[in-house]
């Protein structure tokens, strides 16, 4: 009834998180600590129902097979469907790989969170957040629809912005918080682009409906775009060097986060989006070169960075850094051998990076510090904790017979071939191998082994909600091992058919006699050992080295963003100067611009002699031109301002009249109102500010003013008489005129295209124009200050919060 | 302004502009008006009233604060889009009914209720404007 066999049962399992979120406040106000208890039945839910899927499927349609045989499972449902957007999910080896591991980790960060954070008077408020992003994450590998990918993306980057700055009153989270949230956030609008571009070239939006016609996108001239856009999305989103800054920074955030999004969920979604876009945008010259190129600078980079680093959940952060460099450039070598390495490692590396996370965080809660160079033999106090970390470390090590040796075997199998790029490769790959090998040993061993140091805590074990997710996800990295025939079958061959795009079998062995892989892993961990052993020397030169460099993208990201904010600063100040003559001005002058230059440009000027003769006017029209023109007259020879305004209205009343004369009684009659009203408030706003006085203007200025009036004037008179002497495509007025009465019961077309077919129009105008009014009422109520510089620009005011925020 | 010519005639003058501007509001989708117009008169009716007797005096007329009449419009405009949701078609779809009241033969939609709402935020905003702009010029 829950299995994958009912389709409710899917969404439900989609929904699920987003239900415990919404009552997890609630529960943490009755029960504690204990609610992760009651939450966490939302992820176990999930692990239950996406297991289902690997048997095959008695569903409606007959029986399907399962996804470790190939299965794919379709769910869709309409969004809009005017435009082609469904709310689509795809269940096939990548996502439901993907989906077990965020339900599954999830399921043990849920418990882990209530033990880390009990007694938090926030602890309520981080499991609605935390659940948020579990929802998110999952909506996020089994979307099919770009849009809805698109839409859980962005809200994984949403509530990873609140996770990260859950200690809200720290300046350093509310930083970390900000950067990771415009750092992904503008990764993402990069993918949207992309995305859009790649359902322009195809005319699809389903992302296996791409994948069918792949070729079609690479030949496309929009190929480069395409593919630089959504790798900037994945890229910021994976931490890829040079965007890797903000994961480490993330690490403000408490353990159960840092556990949670840095190793298996939220940095992971730019190696899936690159994974499922494999077969769509892979296997070219450009994709094979940026993705390892990229992929191996980040592992070193993050790997060198991780050894520099003593802090424990640091040290993690940057080995994940690394990690997402190793599988992006290993996916992006497109090959199929390389890639069932890649596969290996995916899964190796959430279980053992998610377990060192959460013992990280459990030492941290227990002795109180998580400084390296603090911590020693705490063996003895937390044996549970100690062993659950030196199996994580094991696996990661890559030491037989863990998941992590197999990842690792199978990758140097991929890549071990004497072409010089292969050998590049590989070199990168043992060397970043060998530096993660002694940092996860450095986080696993240290604290645990050596003499007893004094800690702040008196430390001494969790309890059970803190050891049973690591304890559990450390075994299976152990028992993925041992077990590696049905890991292959069960596991890898699945994830590796989705990635590459067509199905294939793969045998995977502990043990396949000695071979180069051996060789290179025996390096790798000689390497790895020497480096443990000497590293804090290997600490101190890389900490001489950064200094020497003295930049980072973490400054860079800091300088960009005050140059963006002294430059925005810089240009409102320049375009807002703040004085209502000035901006006028420029709009006039702006307006004869746009209307003289097309005019010249395309020689449209119209034929003087085309122009009606001034003696076929009727009498009555004559008059009322006489009319018009004495108001203005009367506005430029105005003593006082309010004399103007009322002769300004005069004018107004002589286009009225002629409004009428040609037969739009409907225009007429507004324009009456809105000269009468306008004439009203402007001369109340001239008597309630004692603006009587004509305005000083120097002759110059009197010139410029007038030769911008002349020119708007003159400009509008041809660009009418230009429009007019065309043929007129009466199409419109047709339509409406035929269909007013029958379709919309109202013979005032005007009125009917207003309310009726015009309808949402309006009722966004009216809102703008109640907006206008409050805003209007605010302003006239405003006491004004005395005090207040009356030529303080306001783009001043308004910039000073932005830099605050900046800094 | 202040005459007592015009002081005298304002009621009047009022009273008369604002049945004129329901009438222009109702008849509106067949002869000229509508909702636009029709708030336009009643907003100077209530600026007329406002200068001639002053804005105390509008302001009891009128029960509401203007802009609670202009909000009630946007909510009144924004809600008579909905009954299409029953009617399974876009938001914001005429919907008509035509029944006989006391032997009148009616046209009764929710495009009237959308043109009441143009006219109460017309009228609640301008009048709203202009009479905070006469208040603080009695002051």
């Amino acid at each position: 009834m829950f299995g994958p066999e009912n389709p409710t049962a899917f969404y439900l399992a989609l929904l699920a998180p987003f239900i415990a979120a919404a009552l997890a406040p609630l529960l943490h106000r009755f029960m504690g600590h204990r609610a992760a208890w009651v939450l966490a039945l939302a992820p176990a839910y999930i692990v239950f129902h996406f297991l289902g899927y690997m048997a095959p499927v008695d569903a409606a349609e007959g029986i399907l097979p399962a996804v470790t045989e190939g299965g794919r499972f379709l769910f869709t449902l309409p969004w809009v469907p005017t435009l082609g957007v469904g709310a689509d999910f795809l269940v096939d080896g990548l996502s439901h790989t993907f989906a077990l591991l965020i339900s599954g980790i999830g399921f043990f960060i849920v418990l882990y969170a209530g033990g880390y954070l009990k007694g938090h008077e926030h602890l309520g408020r981080f499991f609605s957040f935390i659940l948020m992003f579990m929802g998110a994450m999952l909506g996020l590998v089994l979307a099919d629809d770009i849009i809805t990918l698109f839409v859980y993306w962005e809200l994984t980057s949403s509530t990873s912005f609140l996770l990260i700055g859950f200690n809200h009153s720290a300046e350093r989270s509310r930083r970390a918080a900000i950067q990771a949230l415009i750092v992904t956030g503008g990764g993402g609008l990069l993918l949207l682009a992309g995305l859009i571009l790649m359902a322009i070239t195809t005319g699809t939006l389903s992302l296996s409906e791409m994948q069918a016609v792949a070729p079609a996108i690479k030949a496309s001239a929009l190929y480069v775009p395409i593919l630089l856009l959504v790798l900037g999305g994945a890229f910021t989103k994976s931490a890829q060097f040079p965007f890797h800054f903000w994961l480490p920074n993330a690490m403000e955030a408490p353990t159960p986060v840092s556990a949670y999004l840095h190793s298996a969920t939220m940095v992971k979604a730019g190696v899936y989006l690159v994974m499922r876009l494999n077969p769509t945008l892979g296997d070219t010259v450009l994709w094979s070169t940026i993705l390892p190129v990229f992929g191996c600078v980040t592992l070193l980079v993050g790997a060198i960075l991780a050894l520099r680093q003593t802090d424990l959940k640091l040290m993690l952060a940057y080995t994940t850094v690394a990690s997402l460099g190793l599988l992006v450039a290993l996916t992006g070598t497109s090959n199929e051998d390389i890639i069932k390495g890649a596969s290996l490692y995916l899964v190796a590396h959430a279980l053992f990076k998610a377990a060192l996370f959460m013992v990280a965080g459990t030492i941290d809660h227990e002795a109180g510090t998580r400084d390296l160079t603090l911590l020693g033999g705490l063996r003895k106090a937390m044996p549970i904790t100690a062993g659950a970390a030196l199996l994580a470390a094991l696996s990661m090590g890559g030491l037989p017979p863990f998941i992590g040796f197999l990842a690792k075997e199978y990758m140097y199998k991929g890549t071990a071939y004497p072409d010089l790029q292969s050998i590049l490769l590989t070199t990168t790959l043992v060397l970043g191998n060998a530096m993660m090998f002694a940092a996860g040993f450095a986080v696993a061993l240290r604290p645990f082994f050596g003499e007893k140091k004094e800690t702040p805590k008196s430390a001494h074990e969790g309890p059970l909600m803190l050891w049973a997710g690591p304890v559990t996800l450390a075994a299976l990295s152990l028992i993925g091992g041992l077990l590696a025939g049905p890991t292959g079958d069960v596991v890898i061959a699945p994830l590796l058919s989705a990635i590459i795009g067509e199905d294939t079998s793969v045998s995977i062995h502990l043990w396949e006699g000695f071979n180069i892989a051996v060789l290179l892993s025996l390096v790798t961990i000689a390497l790895g050992t020497s480096i443990y052993l000497m590293l804090d020397r290997v600490r101190a030169a890389i900490a001489g080295l950064l200094d020497f460099i003295g930049w980072g993208p973490d400054r860079g990201f800091d300088q960009f963003i005050s140059a963006l904010v002294a430059g925005s600063d810089a240009i409102t100040r320049r375009i807002q100067f703040g004085r209502m003559e000035g901006y006028i001005t420029i709009t006039f002058a702006l307006v004869a611009v746009a209307l003289w230059v097309p005019l010249t440009v395309f020689g449209e000027w119209p034929d003087l002699s085309d122009i009606p003769s001034i003696s076929d006017a009727t009498f009555y029209e004559l008059a009322v031109v006489c009319l018009a023109i004495v108001g203005i007259m009367a506005v430029l020879l105005a003593k006082n301002r309010l004399t103007a305004i009322v002769s300004l209205g005069i004018q107004g009343f002589a286009v009225a009249l002629i409004f009428m004369l040609f037969g739009a009684p409907d225009l007429s009659f507004t324009q009456f109102m809105v000269e009468t009203l306008s004439v009203v408030i402007l001369a109340l706003v001239l008597t309630r500010l004692a603006l009587y006085k004509r305005d000083h203007r120097s002759f110059w200025q009197s010139m410029t003013d007038g030769v911008i009036a002349i020119a708007c004037g003159i400009g509008f008179t041809g660009l009418m008489l230009t429009v007019l002497g065309r043929p007129f495509d009466s199409r419109l007025s047709e339509f409406f005129t035929e269909h007013a009465v029958p379709l919309a019961h109202g013979r005032n077309i005007v009125n009917v295209i207003i309310v009726d077919y015009r309808g949402l129009d309006t009722l966004g105008e009216i809102g703008v124009v109640v907006i206008a009014g409050l805003a209007i009422l605010a302003l006239v109520r405003l006491k004004p200050k005395r005090s207040a510089p009356t030529t303080s620009s306001p783009a001043q005011a308004e910039a000073a919060p932005v830099k605050e925020a900046a800094e | 302004m202040n005459t007592v010519i015009f002081r005298a005639l304002a009621p009047y003058i009022t009273t008369l502009m604002m049945v004129f501007s329901v009438f222009v509001l109702l008849r509106g989708h067949n002869e000229p008006g509508g909702g636009f117009i029709g708030g336009l008169i009643a907003a100077s009716a209530l600026a007329i009233y406002g200068i001639s007797n002053g804005v105390p005096a509008v302001r009891r007329a009128i029960w509401a604060h203007p802009i609670h009449i202009a909000g009630a419009g946007l909510f009144i405009s924004g809600i008579s889009g909905l009954p299409s949701i029953f009617a399974n078609v876009p938001y914001l779809t005429g919907l008509w009914t035509f029944p006989t009241i006391l032997g009148v033969d009616m046209y009764i939609s929710s495009i009237l209720f959308f043109d009441i709402g143009v006219y109460m935020v017309v009228l609640g905003t301008i009048g709203g404007i202009a009479l905070t702009l006469e208040e603080r010029t009695d002051g």
